[in-house]
């Protein structure tokens, strides 16, 4: 029974991802946890694909998801756009190219330099956003995002009630976590794993890595750009914070915890850490003390994170 | 214009300074054992605070320069032994990622112990006031922390290059397979190096602390600069730390003069620059330690 169960999740990961989620938000406390959960846990993915399967510990993914919100945001709130599309593709947009540019500067080291390289153009692209005020609304947040009405051929919805904010935001993860298995399960993810095992080997294949590298850069940046666009729409505000460090460093943490290079590891990360700091912050405003001691401990002791453990004795 | 410039490029020179003293020690823990330590920021801060407790304790500034560094290099040394050892031989993203988290662990420990407001640390009497130095007044706190870093980046070069210890350190960064296979248990160097960098990250705090303000994120994007300087110098090279921490120290404090909201910016474009025409920085070698 057990084994069939697993055997049938392992066959259709998608599907059984949009069955869980479709009924996640009556289990959950409140709704809009659940579509925190599923938004943090795009973020994640996007990440994952970096890190997890590219192998590549990057410190400054709040570059791409701010990047996004500010591409939603700005579409939204400064150029007018009325389309919920076009809103969602500047976000896209922005962060795609955000990612060619720090892609091309970070790819030229390797290992702890790549990390901190990465953490310091986020930074610099944090500085930006906080003295661009006039673009940006700078130190408080972009503000005056309107949500648009969702416009498919024939019909127009409405996303001002959460639960249909949040089947939107699902109807695209879903799509999302497609394109992540079609690309994992292609020639190009195969090789995306190969350079993590061991990049010098993967240059003895014939593969031009930097290439490789830059390209699931970029798709990395695409994945957490959707996600901060989605965020953006889920807000109504784009705070500054969006690029700030720490907010690279949450995704890092929610990676890890679910599980690195784990398929649905990061939104059971995204969920792990978003249910532990709203418990915790009823209790303590130190919240982040324990967070940072759970996560040292998975480090130290369950590297794997929680979802890579539960495979590992499934199998 | 032109003093007003001078002032601004001997504060450049100041900040210089403590920027060098991260670096080194950033570049010599990153050099010997190629471990990132996140948390580097962190006792740059603690420094600060304990240093502020010391002088509050004994009210003697002189005791606290010399016991908050100490007190940081102790715990640099339990977090070497207890947290980092465990993790050799492993990824080596994995001490990075666990000092990040003990960074944000520290942060919110100093947040419970010393509020969540910021604290002034004052420089003792003999120091306050200033100095003509013939081209205009200079503070005497700031000089001194100039000649303090320098005497001990001159103290730290004579223990590299003059005695076993430190030929063992630079041996150990340059081929540590070769110095085990000599027989020297370089587990015990580490544990020195580990300690050595974080107490220069203290002594950078309590320098810091009176010039600027002392609070809990003090040392996040500090941390992030001075990695900048190490990018920029040359990882592992220590002449690079140097002349880097002073190049940055510069181009803050000059953009401040000119174009104030361009400071943080143009670190950063400094920093892309070097990495486009010399992506192993300025004294590093093409190739090592990647």
């Amino acid at each position: 029974m057990k084994r069939a169960v697993v055997r049938a999740v392992a066959a259709r990961p998608v599907l059984t991802f949009a069955l869980v989620f479709a009924i996640f938000p009556f289990v959950v406390p409140y709704k809009a946890l659940a579509t925190q959960v599923l938004i943090y846990g795009l973020f994640a993915l996007g990440f994952n694909l970096l890190y997890g399967y590219t192998g590549l510990l990057s410190f400054g993914h709040a570059a791409y998801w701010g990047l996004g919100a500010y591409g939603t945001g700005i579409a939204l709130a400064k150029l007018k756009i009325a389309s919920l599309w076009g809103a969602l593709a500047g976000g896209l947009l922005l962060a795609g190219v955000g990612g060619v540019v720090v892609g091309f500067f970070c790819l030229r080291r390797r290992g702890i330099y790549f990390a901190m390289l990465s953490l310091a153009f986020a930074q610099l692209l944090y500085f930006i956003a906080f003295h661009l005020a006039d673009v940006t609304g700078g130190d408080d947040g972009l503000r005056g995002i309107q949500v648009p009405a969702l416009s498919l051929p024939g019909v127009s919805l409405s996303l001002e009630s959460s639960l249909a904010f949040y089947y939107f935001a699902l109807a695209l993860v879903t799509l999302a976590l497609l394109t992540l298995k079609r690309i994992l399960d292609s020639p190009f993810g195969a090789v995306l794993q190969a350079i993590r095992e061991n990049s010098d080997r993967a240059v003895a294949c014939g593969y031009d890595i930097r290439k490789i590298k830059l390209l699931s850069f970029v798709f990395s940046a695409l994945f957490c750009g959707l996600a901060g666009g989605l965020d953006a729409l889920r807000l109504a505000v784009v705070p500054v914070e969006s690029l700030y460090w720490t907010t690279s460093g949450q995704v890092v943490i929610m990676t890890l915890l679910g599980g690195a290079g784990t398929f649905f590891g990061p939104f059971v990360g995204a969920a792990t850490f978003l249910v532990l700091e709203d418990r915790l912050s009823v209790f303590t405003e130190s919240w982040p003390l324990f967070i940072g001691l759970i996560f040292m401990a998975f480090v130290l002791f369950l590297p794997k994170g929680i979802w890579g453990t539960l495979l590992a004795r499934l199998r | 214009m032109l003093t007003a410039l001078a002032a601004q490029l001997f504060t450049g020179l100041v900040l210089g300074m403590i920027f060098v003293l991260l670096a080194i020690g950033l570049s010599l823990i990153f050099g010997l054992m190629t471990v990132v330590n996140f948390s580097h920021g962190s006792f740059y801060m603690l420094g600060a605070y304990l240093g502020f407790f010391v002088v509050g304790y004994t009210k003697n500034f002189w005791l606290a320069l010399l016991i908050a560094p100490l007190l940081v290099g102790v715990l640099g040394l339990g977090v070497e032994r207890f947290l980092i050892r465990p993790l050799y031989g492993r990824s080596i993203d994995d001490p990075l990622l666990l000092t990040f988290g003990l960074s944000a662990v520290i942060i919110e420990v100093v947040r419970l112990t010393w509020g969540k407001i910021g604290l002034s640390l004052d420089p003792p009497r003999a120091l306050t006031g200033a100095v003509n130095l013939g081209f205009g007044m200079f503070p005497t706190y700031r000089l001194f922390v100039i000649v303090i870093t320098a005497l001990v980046l001159v103290g730290l070069w004579l223990f590299l290059e003059r005695t076993n210890v430190g030929l063992v350190i630079r041996g150990g960064s340059r081929d540590p397979l070769m110095v085990r296979a000599l027989g020297i248990d370089l587990r015990r160097v580490w544990l020195l190096v580990f300690g050595i960098g974080s107490a220069l990250a203290g002594l950078a705090g309590i320098l810091a602390g009176p010039m600027r303000s002392v609070y809990a994120e003090m040392g996040v994007t500090t941390v992030i600069e001075s990695f900048v300087v190490v990018v920029v110098g040359g990882m592992g090279s220590l002449p690079g730390a140097i002349v880097a921490g002073l190049l940055i120290g510069q181009v803050v404090s000059v953009t401040t003069f000119f174009a104030p909201k361009l400071a943080e910016i143009n670190v950063f474009l400094v920093m892309a620059l070097v990495l486009l025409l010399r992506p192993s920085g300025l004294f590093g070698e093409a190739g090592l330690m990647e």
